[in-house]
């Protein structure tokens, strides 16, 4: 056989293969017209099944990135020795000041730190009998915003590092304690998404398991003319894939239409807070990534049930 | 074109087949007769492997079928052409459709599958039929569409079990005559029926089995 021989009965090989897959696709397409009820139904159930943690992740995705900006938001107080000279106070406070993670550095000398004490707190008589200033110089550093979590571990552990600095207090416990609960509900959400992808599943291997039953004499006959095991799985790993994204699509109308009934109110709170704040939708790549996880679920699902129920159908 | 070398079949206790030896050679047509419960249709499925011999050895075209591994099968049946008495046609689609299943399932591409439908529904004489459903044809036309079926891929081999089991003579005649057709083209024909007075007429070669044992097979006394 020359070279061109075999690329022609490669080319005739591949256009069979394609047309194949065609035709089942045209027949599962075709199955789905004939009986847009109980298909319909399962979409559904597929896609409120993927609506529900999609849904769940993109409202911690915007709270995500409403609180971004409050993350930066820290400050650490630095508590430096007694007696350090205010010139090298002065000299510490501009070498911090050089570093990029660090946007300004407010110095407190030991008398402006006694002064504020004084002012906000109640011990004003307590303080005037002690015959020294007992507080150190302080030098508030607030970092540039943008910072990540571990550069800001590792910047708070430079600052300790000076020998001039005795304590550092960080002053963003509530923020940290607010990204704890929000790595708790995206873990809970995440929990939910493995359970409802289960039963995505299972839902889609139980109609593949119908749809196989109901076409038991099809199965066997194909079988009978020569079918082979390809040939007889193929269009219901068609209707797995076929559920699977039209549950995806359904779902990504669900997520945005949610979106869309739950801007107004959420637009007017934000509004009230001065915040330019509005409600962020899944956007492409999240349709994309639902009607992609509901096409492997559907896949998946009815490779399950034609993998555990074709082989029981042999003609007889 | 297959044979058949003390081959045995057994259903749990049950003897279906006993020690059955036979050669049908290209082209022959053969009739396997026999009382029902004597074993045809088990024969005939050993065949296609529908099932295997308990014991024995069948052989298709040359190939042992005990040496046909599993996944073979889909082509030795795409050799063999069968028709059931209760048709096996699908009710959810035209005659057209259940004529074309075959070519599908071959991987015939789709430009040659109406030609060679209509060519199949020429020969069994129902070409006006082919947008009609199986349901509303009369029982002849009906295993008339499954003969149309198992030819349409002009496979070397036809099966056909009680193809006339519930028609009247003048259309068991017609059937007879059309599977007649088939192997004077060439096509090794084996048809088992219970319809004796039909196949003395036609005269072909008959093997006739009682409980299972070849009782008679004319091809012998011929030689």
């Amino acid at each position: 056989m020359s070279v061109a021989q075999q690329r022609n009965a490669l080319r005739r090989r591949l256009g069979a293969w394609a047309a194949q897959h065609g035709r089942s696709l045209t027949a599962t397409l075709g199955q789905f017209r004939r009986s847009p009820g109980p298909s319909a139904m399962t979409a559904a159930v597929i896609g409120i099944a993927l609506a529900l943690p999609a849904g769940f992740l993109g409202i911690l995705d915007n709270i995500e990135s409403m609180t971004q900006p409050w993350r930066s938001g820290w400050q650490a107080s630095l508590f430096l020795e007694r007696d350090l000279a205010t010139a090298s106070q002065k000299e510490l406070a501009a070498r911090l000041d050089k570093r990029p993670e660090v946007a300004t550095v407010e110095r407190l000398s030991r008398e402006q730190a006694l002064a504020e004490f004084r002012r906000y707190s109640d011990f004003d008589r307590a303080v005037e009998l002690l015959d020294e200033n007992p507080l150190p110089p302080v030098l508030i550093v607030h970092p540039s915003t943008g910072l990540s979590p571990s550069a800001t571990d590792e910047l708070v552990a430079a600052l300790d590092d000076h020998s001039e600095v005795e304590r550092v207090r960080l002053d963003r416990e509530w923020v940290e304690r607010l990204h704890a609960m929000m790595a708790l509900a995206e873990r809970g959400v995440w929990l939910i998404t493995a359970l409802l992808g289960i039963a995505v599943i299972l839902v889609v291997g139980n109609t593949i398991r119908l749809d196989i039953e109901n076409r038991r004499e099809e199965i066997v006959i194909t079988k009978l003319l020569g079918g082979t095991d390809a040939f007889v799985r193929r269009p219901f790993l068609y209707s797995g894939l076929g559920y699977g994204i039209s549950g995806g699509i359904l779902a990504t109308i669900l997520v945005e239409a949610g979106r869309w009934i739950l801007s107004p109110p959420v637009n007017r709170l934000a509004s009230l807070y001065d915040s330019s704040f509005r409600l962020d939708g899944i956007g492409l790549s999240g349709a994309a990534t639902l009607l992609a996880a509901g096409g492997l679920l559907g896949l998946l699902g009815s490779g399950l049930a034609v993998g555990r129920h074709l082989a029981a159908v042999e003609p007889a | 074109m297959i044979t058949f070398d003390r081959v045995s079949k057994r259903y749990r206790a049950k003897e279906a087949v006993a020690n059955i030896s036979f050669h049908i050679g290209r082209g022959e047509m053969v009739f396997i007769t026999g009382h029902s419960g004597a074993g045809k249709s088990s024969l005939l499925r050993l065949i296609p492997l529908l099932e295997r011999p308990s014991g024995g050895s069948v052989a298709v075209s040359g190939v042992d079928l005990a040496e046909l591994p599993r996944r073979r099968i889909p082509h030795l049946r795409r050799g063999i052409g069968i028709t059931f008495q209760d048709h096996r046609l699908l009710g959810d689609r035209s005659v057209f459709d259940n004529v074309a299943l075959p070519l599908l399932v071959a991987g015939i591409p789709y430009r040659e599958t109406g030609r060679r439908v209509r060519a199949a529904l020429d020969k069994v004489g129902l070409l006006n039929k082919e947008s009609a459903e199986p349901i509303t044809l009369s029982g002849g036309e009906q295993q008339r569409v499954g003969i149309a079926r198992a030819v349409v891929t002009r496979p070397p081999i036809l099966l056909a079990d009680e193809p006339t089991g519930n028609l009247d003579p003048s259309l068991s005649t017609e059937i007879m005559h059309l599977f007649a057709q088939f192997s004077a083209l060439g096509v090794t024909t084996v048809i088992a029926t219970h319809d004796l007075p039909l196949v003395e007429q036609l005269g072909h070669r008959r093997i006739t089995l009682q409980a299972g044992r070849v009782a008679v097979d004319t091809a012998r006394y011929s030689r």
